[in-house]
């Protein structure tokens, strides 16, 4: 079954299996800007729970993004590094950072759903 | 929206309800609330304002008059511009500079259109305002006025299409000089037309009362070829062009010819010394600075910001990032910092210390996208 969860800095990860797959939200592509640059990770290197892990740069500014859990990068999104724009088109979807391996499942447990998420954006917003 | 929710303390300009009709970003910017930028977003405001024409905000920068008899020769104590030699109608880039030859600010200083003896009118940075005029008056109490502009709004039209556009309503704006100013109208109203600007391109600065500006501005943007461009875009037409920013690439450590502003000393000026610095100033003149700006262009697609130390490939720390980013026009990271003057030259392979990495870049000549000023008509 696939999970998809939030940290409040504005990553999801889709868990699938024993992989997940990680990102940024539209809220966070939204605030951003144009995306100008992207730096995924490498396979085989581990990554920690609220860690850096991957950077994106507007024209403005450069962004960490954090893990949102443990564990080891199985790929980076290669595509972004010519079309660092797909984070703003499909920030879901074909503008993912990188997979990997959860080293504690649990440790999403402290994550948000999308219902949770949704809130805490409207109370982002308030 | 948190990042609309700007500190209610923040200064607003004569445009800031018209910045939130059109839906802008507004951010904390040397003391104002300033539309950082519009639904449009930086990087196709960027574009827009190289191929057509942006209307900018800038009623946040000072406008003054300096007043008195001598005037002219009286600020000549203060920065390292020839002044004296100002025609009527002529504006003039130039630096306050401090007792060792430091940058205070830097500034535009016009005589008026009238050729009046006793004024010059000055457009300073809006964070170094208060810094500015108590520096003036400290020196030049005496002798000189500040009066103060803080009725007047300013508008920046910057464009290739910014002559056409003005030109529908104030024809004659079509054939000023680059950097000349004249009293004008725009649909009735008074205002006061520069040619001049800070994104490379031909354009206009407009100053006008306050309560007259958001007519005019919304009168500018009616028109097809104009949209409202935001203070990050601002960032990037400068940067792209080689042009400083305050408090970035130019302070009060950084000399005018370690800045790479030596064609805005004056030939009189070089001879005769007579401003703060000019032992420092006429010196480096004559052997050449320590360290210099310069462009750097990242050979990769990694922006290089501000900060960003700057090292030879054998790892020698030779200096630092002052402003860098993303240049939309130049389609990839475009900086500016200063080198230790032996690396200076055109086409010197540097490494640039990003994220922990050392990154290749090469010092370029400036600016990265050719300025296009208007030089008359051919």
């Amino acid at each position: 079954m696939t999970d998809l969860r939030y940290t409040k800095e504005h990553e999801w990860i889709r868990v699938d299996g024993d992989t997940a797959t990680v990102g940024i939200t539209e809220y966070a592509q939204s605030q951003l800007g144009d995306i100008v640059f992207v730096e995924v990770p490498d396979p085989g290197k581990d990554v920690t729970k609220g860690g850096e892990a991957a950077v994106v740069e507007s024209v403005k500014a450069a962004s960490e993004v954090y893990a949102p859990a443990s564990g080891t990068v199985i790929e980076g999104n290669a595509a972004l590094v010519d079309a660092p724009d797909t984070v703003n088109s499909d920030p879901a979807g074909d503008g993912w950072f990188f997979k990997m391996t959860l080293k504690d499942a649990s440790e999403l447990d402290g994550l948000m759903d999308q219902g949770a998420y949704d809130t805490y954006l409207k109370d982002l917003d308030a | 929206m948190p990042d609309t929710a700007v500190n209610d303390t923040l200064l607003k300009t004569p445009l800031d309800a018209l910045h939130v009709r059109l839906g802008a970003k507004m951010v904390p910017f040397a003391g104002y609330s300033m539309p950082v930028q519009y639904p449009l977003g930086v990087l196709k405001e960027h574009l827009h304002t190289r191929v057509a024409a942006g209307l900018f905000d800038v009623s946040h920068m000072g406008q003054a008059d300096l007043v008195g008899e001598g005037v002219d020769a009286a600020l000549e104590e203060l920065v390292p511009g020839d002044i004296q030699s100002l025609k009527a109608g002529r504006i003039r880039y130039t630096q306050l500079l401090n007792a060792d030859g430091g940058i205070i600010d830097d500034l535009m200083a016009a005589r008026p259109v009238d050729g009046a003896a006793d004024r010059l009118h000055l457009v300073v940075n809006a964070a170094c305002k208060d810094k500015d005029y108590a520096a003036i008056e400290a020196h030049l109490k005496d002798r000189v006025r500040i009066e103060r502009k803080d009725d007047r709004a300013l508008l920046a039209l910057q464009g290739p299409k910014a002559a056409e556009v003005l030109a529908r309503f104030d024809p004659d704006s079509a054939a000023m000089a680059f950097m000349s100013l004249r009293p004008a109208a725009v649909d009735g109203t008074e205002v006061v037309v520069s040619r001049c600007g800070y994104t490379g391109e031909d354009g206009y600065e407009i100053s006008v009362l306050a309560d007259a500006a958001e007519a005019v501005a919304e009168r500018l943007l009616s028109e097809p070829e104009v949209e409202a461009i935001g203070l990050g875009a601002r960032d990037s037409l400068r940067l792209e062009s080689g042009l400083c920013l305050y408090g970035h690439d130019i302070d009060d450590t950084t000399s005018p010819v370690e800045a790479d502003l030596t064609w805005s000393i004056g030939k009189r000026r070089r001879l005769e010394g007579g401003f703060p610095g000019d032992a420092r100033v006429l010196k480096e003149l004559n052997e050449g600075p320590v360290r210099k700006r310069v462009g750097i262009k990242p050979l990769g697609r990694a922006p290089a910001r501000e900060g960003v130390e700057i090292e030879t490939p054998d790892g020698i720390h030779v200096g630092v990032v002052t402003s860098g980013g993303f240049g939309p026009t130049a389609d990839g990271p475009v900086a500016m910092g200063y080198v230790e003057t032996a690396h200076a030259a055109p086409g010197t392979r540097l490494h640039l210390i990003v994220r922990g990495k050392a990154l290749e870049a090469e010092v370029v000549q400036l600016p990265f996208v050719p300025q296009r000023y208007y030089r008359g008509s051919t």
